[in-house]
């Protein structure tokens, strides 16, 4: 390995060394400040790596990993999403009484396993990453053994997500049976000569592994998880849930249909389009009984993969930039949403603020955060001046450049009642509140981490909504070639 | 520059309208009227200085009074583009006009969070602005959007829950949902409208006189050039709205505060008329030519519907609702005709509908504060309780049924006249709506201010405030009726330039439209 590949490396080289390093503090004191702090040390040497990495990219660094511009930009939005998690953790985690320090741990192990995704290139980085990125989120999710809606939603989970990865696993020997590769560039050249028989087992193979993909990034029907462990997790915990691991997923997805040539694959895209249209119908629909604004958001996410995957089927010269658009544009608002949701649930032991009563009137007492969930719900409605615009007018655009009527049809319908939610909830924060309530943000909300992490958010939201120039840029330089 | 300010002076003051609040509840109530008195001041300005004589659509010296153009999202060929020329700029005095108004009628209305109340109105408006002024689609599409936003907080957060109604929440939703799910076909028409002139000339730009220059040049399909002026016909005929697709209208109306009903009434309908003269017709006249029958008839549909509907409502709102429905359906009848009278009646109907709308829903909020009822089967008898108030509404009444003189009639007359060569069945019918009007506007005055009063008790009558508001506006109507012709001025070289492009769209024959999607 040279040093240009260490060079390379540098983000998950960092980030591991967080880990450790977060460890041995934890054993040497538990000090719940000093090891928040560690972590996000940590997290923003990797960014700086990231950048690191950027200019000596691309760099196939032994067969497993690949670092170009791609990867940067992906494990970019991936550390800035650990980043916001530790700063809401930290927040949260302040009343909890039991130990909160392991907490970091479990964030840095799976924001390593993020980042070993998303620069996947074979199928072994991307099993291990995968597992590397869901295993700690057994725990984060468990986090408050004491609320039995927590030890549920981690129990669920585990199993479930266990069961994609077996789904995975099969999908890749069947394709390994096949073309007798395992990096997804040598599959794309064999896949060619492979005819008969041999065709069947590949897209049995793909089918398998589109299931356990779905699962991880929660698209219908293989989302029946994803309200009741957003629920039961701690807010930070699903604010890192909905974002970072469903960015990494998505981000090696794409990277495996265009390097495998699975874009040649016409039933897979219509099994997709299929997965895309039943999301965003029932994502939608599911959404509109829900009273409960952490069962809101996960069917709301659910709608929003299937956005995203009108983006990724259009394939067309915008695809990954309108799935780099769209993805960015979805964890800020996403981030923004668990945020808010976050600091009103801080103060509390071991019980969220989720039910749309508590933030009935909470515009009268509270007027910034609650002008910042107003931004992320117009946001995730996609309203124009609001990120959620520009992701959902790249997700069309796309959609229109390669026709896809059916799937742009799905969108407006999507879209239509989608607002009905939206709107439900943003104008609870409005409504005078008759009845004494029980949950409020602490005052001086803004002035932790955790606080300025949401403004940030808030104003990024914006600024996206009103000049995404540089940031469509950005992402446009970090295009798949 | 002046458009930039025409814009970011309503944005700036709402946000000090919202910050100023801790200054005391006067604060933003000056503050907001001082800013839209300012925006009227500057598109005044502009109306005497400017030079409204040429226009895009003349293709012989094709040219903006005003312009501003500055890049914004080159990546997809999206800029800053603001122009002006006399139909945005008649528009935009009616929306500062109508947003002074509104600000002086909420004086005492609205007690509750008057910093947000202000921030919300004053966003609004600029975001209509922004709808008449931008000429870039994507750039008109967000100002479209945008401008919901606040509607949606003005009509849950400060309006009534009218009894037998839903409650204001659900009527906001209706209206918001109604807007936006139409609004999301627009924005498929206007991508696909994009894509195919990058297809055609591999130049991604969602400038309007690039765009226009394409389409006008007969590259587009029929096929093609159908769908996409559907799309934006409905998100266009829901915003005015057409029958059937009205319903959010009245229920928006009776639930929304006094000021949120002379916006909606007085400006935001108007923005789809606006969007139909300045982006249906010229961008598909073959299509427009080919639905015009069609929409003509819808147009009528509405002219007789609203009417008729009114007739039956108690609440004094939802009966202004109504006739509201009936006069948007002259501007529909007026702009599918095609003619330069009818188009040039188009404006002046807008205007004066807008003008007396807004005062009529004006009135309804003062009878109400008096009475603290809008139920037309309470009321009676008025007259005699309250000097001033039901003449000023009688005025009004009459200028809505359409009385020569007043300006509803100039407009209501020169679209008929207009449509007569080209439909006579249509205006035959349409004038049918007239009579109807007639009959509506004085039932209500009938039932609300003559007959035996309910109680001998004097009212309080209208202060110097609202004296002022309603004897401008009087004033407004009359001149129009007596002397429309400086509007009319400012508007013809835009009117006869979408005349002159309508006239040369061809019906396209049956079967070269239908077909499936393009």
């Amino acid at each position: 390995m040279n040093r240009q590949q260490l060079l390379a490396l540098l983000p998950i080289l960092f980030s591991s060394a967080t880990v450790v390093w977060v460890m041995t503090a934890i054993a040497i004191k538990r000090h719940h400040w000093w090891n928040a702090t560690f972590s996000v040390i940590g997290l923003n040497l990797a960014l700086i790596g990231c950048v690191v990495a950027y200019f000596v990219s691309p760099q196939i660094v032994t067969p497993l990993l690949i670092v170009d511009s791609y990867s940067c930009l992906y494990m970019a939005m991936v550390l800035a999403t650990g980043l916001a998690t530790a700063t809401l953790s930290h927040a949260y985690m302040e009343g909890y009484d039991g130990n909160k320090e392991e907490v970091y741990l479990l964030l840095n192990l799976s924001v390593l396993g993020g980042l070993v995704l998303v620069c996947a290139r074979h199928f072994a980085s991307f099993f291990i990453g995968l597992e590397l990125l869901s295993v700690p989120l057994y725990g984060l999710i468990g986090y408050l053994v004491k609320e039995r809606r927590s030890l549920e939603a981690s129990m669920k989970y585990l199993v479930l997500s266990a069961a994609a990865s077996a789904f995975i696993l099969f999908g890749m020997a069947l394709i390994y049976s096949q073309t007798g590769a395992l990096a997804f560039s040598d599959i794309g050249a064999r896949v060619a000569a492979i005819s008969g028989s041999g065709y069947t087992v590949m897209v049995v193979g793909g089918a398998m592994i589109l299931v356990g993909i779905g699962f991880k990034l929660s698209l219908a029907p293989f989302h029946l998880w994803t309200p009741d462990v957003y629920e039961g997790a701690p807010a930070p915990v699903a604010a890192y849930l909905a974002t970072a691991s469903k960015v990494a997923v998505f981000a090696v997805l794409l990277r495996f249909f265009i390097e495998a040539k699975a874009y040649n694959y016409e039933l897979l895209l219509d099994v997709l389009t299929a997965l895309a249209i039943v999301s965003i119908v029932l994502g939608n629909l599911l959404a509109l009984l829900q009273d409960n604004i952490k069962r809101l958001l996960a069917y709301s996410s659910i709608a929003h993969f299937g956005y995203l995957l009108v983006a990724f089927i259009a394939a067309g010269q915008f695809a990954t930039e309108a799935v780099g658009v769209y993805l960015l544009t979805y964890v800020v608002t996403t981030l923004a949403a668990f945020g808010v949701v976050t600091l009103m649930s801080s103060p509390y032991k071991n019980h969220d603020a989720d039910t749309l009563w508590d933030y009935r009137g909470l515009f009268w007492r509270r007027p910034y955060l609650s002008t910042i969930l107003t931004i992320a719900l117009l946001s995730l409605a996609g309203i124009p001046m609001t990120a959620g615009f520009i992701g959902k007018f790249y997700a069309i655009t796309a959609g229109v450049e390669k026709r896809q009527w059916l799937l742009l049809g799905a969108v407006v319908f999507g879209s239509a009642v989608g607002l009905y939610y939206y709107l439900r909830a943003m104008v609870q924060l409005y409504l005078r509140a008759p009845w004494v309530r029980r949950y409020s943000a602490p005052l001086a909300w803004a002035q932790g981490t955790g606080g300025a992490m949401v403004v940030a958010l808030a104003v990024l939201m914006l600024v996206l909504g009103i000049y995404p120039q540089p940031f469509i840029a950005a992402i446009q330089a970090a295009g798949l070639h | 520059m002046i458009l930039v300010w025409l814009l970011a002076i309503p944005f700036i003051g709402g946000f000090l309208c919202w910050q100023g609040e801790r200054f005391g509840r006067g604060f933003p109530r000056w503050v907001g009227l001082i800013t839209m008195s300012t925006v009227l001041a500057i598109s005044l300005y502009l109306w005497v200085t400017g030079d409204y004589s040429q226009t895009l659509l003349n293709t012989s010296n094709p040219h903006w009074v005003e312009e501003f153009r500055a890049d914004w999202i080159p990546r997809l060929g999206i800029s800053f583009h603001l122009a002006l020329d006399g139909l945005s700029l008649v528009l935009i005095v009616l929306t500062g006009l109508i947003g002074v108004i509104a600000i002086a009628c909420s004086w005492n209305e609205v007690q509750r969070n008057v910093g947000f109340f202000h921030l919300n109105l004053l966003w609004n408006l600029a975001g209509v602005i922004g709808v008449f002024l931008a000429m870039d689609l994507f750039l008109f599409f967000f100002f479209w959007e945008m401008m919901l936003v606040p509607m949606y907080f003005l009509i849950a957060l400060w309006g009534h829950n009218a009894p037998g109604g839903k409650g204001r929440v659900f009527a906001a939703t209706k209206f918001f949902i109604f807007t936006q799910a139409s609004g999301l076909l627009m924005l498929l028409a206007i991508l696909a409208l994009v894509f195919a002139h990058y297809a055609a000339t591999d130049v991604l730009t969602f400038g309007y006189p690039e765009l226009l220059t394409w389409t006008r040049s007969g590259a587009m399909s029929a096929q093609l050039e159908w769908w996409l002026m559907l799309g934006f016909f409905v998100a266009f005929a829901v915003k005015m709205p057409v029958v059937p697709l009205h319903s959010w209208l009245p229920d928006a109306h009776s639930q929304a505060p006094t000021a949120g009903s002379v916006d909606l009434a007085g400006i935001l309908l108007k923005t789809a008329a606006y969007g139909i003269l300045r982006f249906g017709v010229p961008f598909f006249p073959n299509a427009s030519h080919q639905i015009a029958p069609f929409a003509m008839w819808l147009g009528v549909a509405g002219v007789i519907y609203g009417a008729v509907l009114s007739l039956s409502q108690h609440d004094v709102k939802r009966f202004v609702a109504y006739t509201s429905v009936s006069h948007m359906g002259f501007v529909l009848i007026g702009i599918y005709s095609g003619t330069e009278q009818s188009l040039q009646g188009v404006v002046i109907q807008m205007l004066a509908h807008g003008i007396s709308a807004g005062a009529l829903f004006i009135l309804c909020g003062e009878v109400y504060e008096r009475l603290h009822t809008r139920d037309l089967r309470e009321m009676g008898g008025l007259w005699s309780r309250l000097p001033f108030l039901p003449p000023i509404a009688m005025f009004f009444s009459a200028a809505a049924l359409g009385l020569p003189g007043l300006g509803n009639f100039i407009g209501e007359f020169l679209i008929l006249v207009g449509s007569f060569p080209v439909n006579p069945v249509v205006t035959i019918v349409s004038a049918s709506g007239l009579i109807l009007a007639a009959v509506y506007s004085l039932m209500m005055m009938q039932r609300a201010f003559f007959g035996p009063p309910k109680s001998e008790e004097k009212l309080r009558d209208l202060n110097a405030r609202e004296m002022t508001t309603m004897l401008s506006l009087m004033a407004l109507i009359l001149f129009m009726g007596l002397y429309p012709q400086p509007i009319l001025d400012v508007t013809k070289a835009t009117m006869a330039g979408v005349q002159a492009v309508y006239a040369t769209g061809l019906p396209v024959s049956a079967t070269a439209m239908i077909g499936v999607q393009p």
